[in-house]
């Protein structure tokens, strides 16, 4: 299955996947609508930066899915590999950040609910944002 | 092959998912005392809350028996087991043969002996039967006293909140949540729960239980309209134990989740784990536990060898908002932070993570857990980092790429 796949030695830091991840899941039209409301929009995507190295993690959908596995309300979903939230079902008791080795499941906005990468495939994006906006294509989507 | 599970929550839809991963013919049979399709324990308070539809207490969507071929006996409880026979008795009398069986009978609640209280009424708070009940006596700006101001206790005081209830919460430890808090992250959170105007009485316990009052051990008195009792759970281990298979503190299966009776698995509330963060044997009455345990004895049951290896206590659990991540064993070496709002605390022992304690800030936390199933000596990753947030970045390159499958260059 295609993932998302990132080269440390490519990225630049800028954080420009975390504002088109936000974006894309925001449910705006545009990255301007998206941030210029009150709450703003917390990206799926994160990216660790030290003076030595920087990359972006975000969900591997792993095949151990932990977070799966552990979910109290059976909120997250597997559909061709792809590990998504429903949200209506979610009660966001961070049961799923607990498990999750690579730290990739946040809280939403209100606190109430968490959020994931689902790849893009629930948004109207098609594909994963964060890779169609990374300047120095250090994000790649790809089979391995 | 022929497969009987006898319960209906995690660990039993975990079984029903490992045997599917493997047999997708076989013959499914679940039974439970409780008539509900399957549903989410944790979910009760929730849904007493409000905050969780009757729809959204499911657990599986409406047709998962059907797509899992799946038959149930509900609302039927099991009497005993002939394993002469290989078969379940219901209390009907009726009988059902198998060739494996799952006993996933998770626990009750716990009711110590308490003067009077064989004459008042009370409430306890562990199924969707004891939330309905709950929820239909319950008054706007009724007096709640619950006694226990554990993971249940505090999840009901929560909930009923909703009504407006006048809660106070007494327990005989002298902290809130004992089973997963230190006392200075308890302190935190029992101030946050003040705050929403539910009242402590610790250190004490009820003396005697008349007609809507309770009086203590410290001399005060409560009055209550409404009375919960949380101050445990016990295995339901009674099944296994009278066919004379072996328990202790819950049942005992080996890592396969067999237990010591020809063809008869376990998991869940009702068995004993192996901790692997304090090497030693607990009943670890979780969730995530129960399914996973249900997972692996059910690949055993369909013939794949498969085994339970690295469970730890863990909890995540909020109260009015403010969220705690726990996991492991907190003895040895720590490290804490505390602001206002947050507290940390990691626990190091034998040059490992072993535990730790996150409220209030709980990103990430599962980067930790990972640190103390995977037993990662501090020796591969930056400790520093460690320290400072849960972080991809501690760990040296090699060990991050492969964890995150990156292109080596």
């Amino acid at each position: 299955m295609k993932k998302v796949y990132v080269n440390e030695d490519w990225c630049l830091a800028c954080h420009l996947c975390e504002y088109y991840c936000a974006a894309a899941n925001s449910g705006a039209v545009n990255m301007v609508k998206a941030f210029s409301g009150e709450k703003k929009p917390i990206p799926r995507i994160r990216v660790e930066e030290s003076d030595k190295v920087n990359f972006a993690v975000q969900c591997r959908h792993c095949d151990a899915k932990p977070c799966v596995r552990g979910c109290i309300a059976g909120a997250l979903e597997i559909r061709d590999g792809v590990v998504s939230c429903n949200e209506e079902k979610c009660v966001g008791c961070g049961t799923c950040i607990l498990s999750c080795p690579y730290g990739c499941v946040v809280m939403d906005e209100d606190n109430h609910r968490i959020q994931k990468c689902d790849l893009c495939v629930k948004n109207h994006n098609g594909e994963p944002a964060c890779v169609a906006g990374c300047p120095n294509r250090a994000i790649v989507f790809e089979e391995r | 092959m022929n497969y009987v599970i006898i319960g209906n929550s995690a660990a039993a839809i975990g079984t029903i998912a490992g045997i599917r991963e493997i047999d997708s013919a076989g013959k499914i049979t679940v039974i439970s005392d409780e008539k509900y399709h399957t549903y989410s324990r944790p979910l009760i308070s929730y849904w007493l809350e409000g905050r969780v539809s009757d729809k959204n207490i499911y657990y599986r969507e409406p047709d998962f028996y059907e797509k899992n071929g799946v038959e149930t006996v509900l609302g039927k409880k099991v009497q005993k087991l002939d394993t002469a026979n290989k078969s379940v008795v219901l209390e009907d009398g009726l009988s059902i043969p198998y060739d494996k069986l799952m006993v996933a009978t998770g626990s009750k609640p716990f009711v110590p002996p308490m003067n009077g209280l064989d004459k008042v009424k009370y409430h306890t708070f562990m199924s969707y039967d004891s939330a309905k009940a709950i929820r239909s006596e319950i008054k706007d700006g009724a007096k709640v006293l619950i006694i226990g101001a554990g993971l249940i206790g505090l999840k009901a005081a929560e909930a009923l909140t909703a009504y407006n209830a006048k809660i106070t919460v007494v327990d005989m430890a002298d902290r809130v949540l004992p089973s997963i808090l230190d006392s200075r992250a308890g302190a935190k959170m029992q101030k946050h729960i003040e705050s929403k105007g539910v009242k402590f009485i610790l250190g004490t316990s009820a003396d005697e239980f008349t007609e809507h009052s309770a009086k203590l051990k410290n001399g005060m008195t409560v009055d209550f309209d409404m009375l919960i009792i949380a101050v445990g759970v016990r295995p339901n281990t009674e099944l296994i134990a009278d066919a004379g298979g072996k328990v202790e503190r819950g049942i005992i299966t080996d890592m396969t989740q067999k237990t010591t009776l020809d063809d008869i698995y376990s998991a869940g509330d009702c068995t004993v784990s192996y901790d692997a963060s304090s090497d030693s044997e607990k009943i670890l009455a979780l969730l995530p536990n129960a399914y996973m345990q249900g997972e692996v004895a059910g690949r055993n049951m369909a013939g794949r060898e498969a085994y339970y290896v690295n469970a730890i206590p863990m909890n995540a659990i909020g109260f009015f908002g403010l969220h705690i991540i726990s996991a492991g064993d907190y003895s040895g070496e720590e490290y804490v932070e505390e602001t206002e709002n947050t507290y940390k605390k990691l626990v190091f022992r034998d040059n490992m993570l072993k535990g730790y304690i996150l409220m209030g800030d709980v990103a990430r936390a599962g980067i930790y857990t990972s640190m103390i199933k995977e037993r990662i000596d501090l020796s591969e990753v930056d400790v520093e980092m460690l320290k400072e947030k849960p972080q991809m970045m501690m760990f040296g390159k090699a060990r991050r790429l492969e964890k995150l499958g990156g292109i080596y260059t």
